[in-house]
């Protein structure tokens, strides 16, 4: 039999209910009404003069799903990951454990390597297509090339993901330093007694106890590279040649929903992004209990 | 022996120096050349031959006046200024009262309320802006700051921050109050919030430089320039300004300065409010 609940209980709860009620509310419209909304909206089409949703079952799906470009744009961004997620992390590592211990210039090193951090992505690719200019641009001039960086099909996937690599390097960094700084000192002084090379002791020692920091890391760039889209509304023209071959799905999701007012094809769109950031979840969870060690 | 050992110490902080010296470089690199080509005139910013690293002659910093005049950048620092703020309190304060009850007090529908908190950060964000943007529409608040701080009334992400912060406290502090005859209002308002400082300053911190970065939203509520923000000017301007380069890039600078003067100075809060908030998400 359930206590019935003293005053002060109930106090409590009427509390409780007031103060999560704006951000309960706030999300019910904002979020999770949406939600549905776009789910709903991924079945229907704007009738025309963009008057109402006309119920039209799965034929949005099969539009997108028969469209080749769909299957390239999610090809591109999984491409796009592949060059952000592993360099953006192999080499914030290197770099958190280079400035992990004291050293000179360390506060100054990590302050540079940060800043990408703050900057806008529309200014940061404003900058970064002006140094991959084929003509007049840094790169070309300095290397004596004349590679067409972001217009070439074969590279320009490759040109935006280093962009997103300069950008995440800083970010992943100072993640991974909080994660060292929880390795007790205690087990290197042990290992170095024990007579282990630092490398050993990088394997032995910080690559596991890292792991859980280092999953936390993956998992979170590989759901951020999946919805990129500043970078390569700003890198990649609508004229581009290379277009084709390097948009986003959000890139593609934007064009439809906001630029050709398709708001139906938008929806399918973002649906099916949603349904594949979670699968590639559930992979991910599946995945950490392998490999991040628990002690 | 011993020497040789040194040698080799030394040889290796010699590496390390070397190899974080060329990361600053390639990091610093695109803002160097962002500003130098800011400096200088259309001809320098196009000759390939003699190549200009440096502008040849007088250093033409009129360029910044000429793009702050004709963009109108005051009011694209006002709107996002305005859009910044009123995020960064609408987000601390709705997530400071939620984290509260979330981390604290005991109540009914508590598991499920929170399971739905949760359930919104698993999202991608780009599911709910269809739905935000007819909304925001059917308001008639298009092209207005109500519009562009719409999504961050409130903040999943924020909430379960706060609670985190919350359920860290002592749980000593709240009883020997309770002793003293607070209310739960006043347990809240004069003990608990004022030892979450630092999580509602990461908050804040993270909450202004996410609204600062994003580009999509702003893009699609406020399509006009004197109402949008610096981001969505930026991609305003480049489809003008295409190939006049000192121009694009004296609005890249505007754009970034302000917010890397503001880091470099907070830099201590900036980083650990950004990595704490990151490393809790």
């Amino acid at each position: 039999m359930k206590k019935k609940m003293s005053l002060k209980e109930k106090k409590e709860e009427r509390w409780g209910w007031l103060f999560v009620a704006p951000t309960m509310i706030g999300l019910i419209i904002l979020n999770f009404y949406p939600i549905i909304q776009t789910i709903y909206q991924s079945f229907c089409k704007t009738g025309d003069f963009g008057k109402g949703n006309i119920f039209i079952g799965l034929a949005n799906y099969k539009v997108v799903g028969s469209n080749p470009e769909t299957w390239q744009s999610l090809w591109n961004t999984v491409k796009y990951a592949i060059i952000e997620v592993p360099f953006g992390i192999i080499i914030a590592l290197i770099l958190a454990v280079l400035l992990n211990k004291k050293c000179v210039g360390r506060s100054v090193y990590r302050t540079i390597f940060f800043v990408p951090m703050v900057c806008a992505p529309a200014a940061v690719a404003m900058v970064w297509r002006w140094m991959y200019n084929t003509q007049f641009g840094l790169l070309n001039n300095i290397f004596h090339t004349n590679t067409a960086w972001i217009s070439d099909p074969k590279i320009a996937w490759i040109s935006v993901g280093i962009i997103g690599v300069w950008s995440i390097i800083g970010y992943n960094m100072v993640l991974f330093i909080g994660g060292l700084q929880d390795i007790p000192g205690d087990y290197y002084e042990a290992a170095r007694i024990d007579g282990a090379s630092e490398f050993r002791q990088f394997l032995s020692i910080t690559v596991p106890l890292l792991s859980p920091t280092t999953f936390f890391i993956v998992q979170t760039r590989i759901i951020g590279a999946l919805t990129i889209f500043d970078l390569m509304f700003m890198v990649m023209d609508k004229t581009n040649v290379a277009l084709k071959k390097t948009q986003s799905v959000v890139y593609l999701f934007y064009q439809y929903a906001f630029t050709n007012g398709n708001k139906g094809y938008g929806a399918t769109l973002v649906c099916i992004l949603l349904i594949f950031i979670m699968i590639i979840t559930v992979i991910l969870q599946q995945a950490e209990k392998k490999l991040v060690y628990h002690p | 022996m011993i020497e040789s050992a040194q040698k080799k110490a030394m040889l290796r902080h010699i590496l390390k120096h070397v190899f974080l010296i060329i990361m600053s470089f390639i990091m610093i690199v695109p803002f160097a050349w962002m500003i130098l080509t800011a400096v200088k005139t259309k001809q320098e910013s196009i000759s390939v031959n003699p190549f200009y690293i440096f502008p040849s002659g007088t250093w033409h910093w009129e360029n910044f006046g000429k793009v702050w005049q004709s963009y109108n950048f005051l009011v694209l620092y006002k709107n996002t200024l305005l859009m910044i703020f009123f995020r960064v309190v609408c987000a601390v304060l709705t997530a400071t009262m939620a984290g509260y009850a979330f981390g604290r007090l005991k109540f009914r529908g508590k598991k499920i309320l929170f399971a739905m908190v949760l359930i919104q950060m698993m999202v991608p964000g780009q599911i709910f802006i269809i739905p935000q943007f007819l909304m925001v529409s059917k308001m008639g608040m298009l092209n207005t700051t109500f519009g562009l701080v719409f999504p961050g009334l409130v903040t999943a992400f924020g909430t379960y921050l706060l609670k985190i912060g919350y359920e860290g406290l002592p749980k000593e502090l709240e009883e020997a109050a309770a002793i003293d005859g607070c209310n739960v209002f006043q347990r809240f308002s004069r003990i608990l919030m004022p030892l979450t400082k630092s999580s509602m300053v990461s908050l804040g911190i993270f909450t202004a430089v996410f609204a600062f970065k994003d580009l999509m939203w702003p893009m699609i509520v406020c399509t006009n320039a004197k109402t949008t923000t610096l981001s969505a000017g930026l991609a305003k301007m480049q489809g003008q300004y295409g190939s006049e380069y000192p121009t694009q890039m004296a609005a890249a600078t505007l754009a970034i300065i302000p917010m890397v003067v503001i880091y470099v100075i907070f830099q201590k809060q900036f980083v650990e409010g950004i990595a704490t908030s990151g490393g809790k998400l």
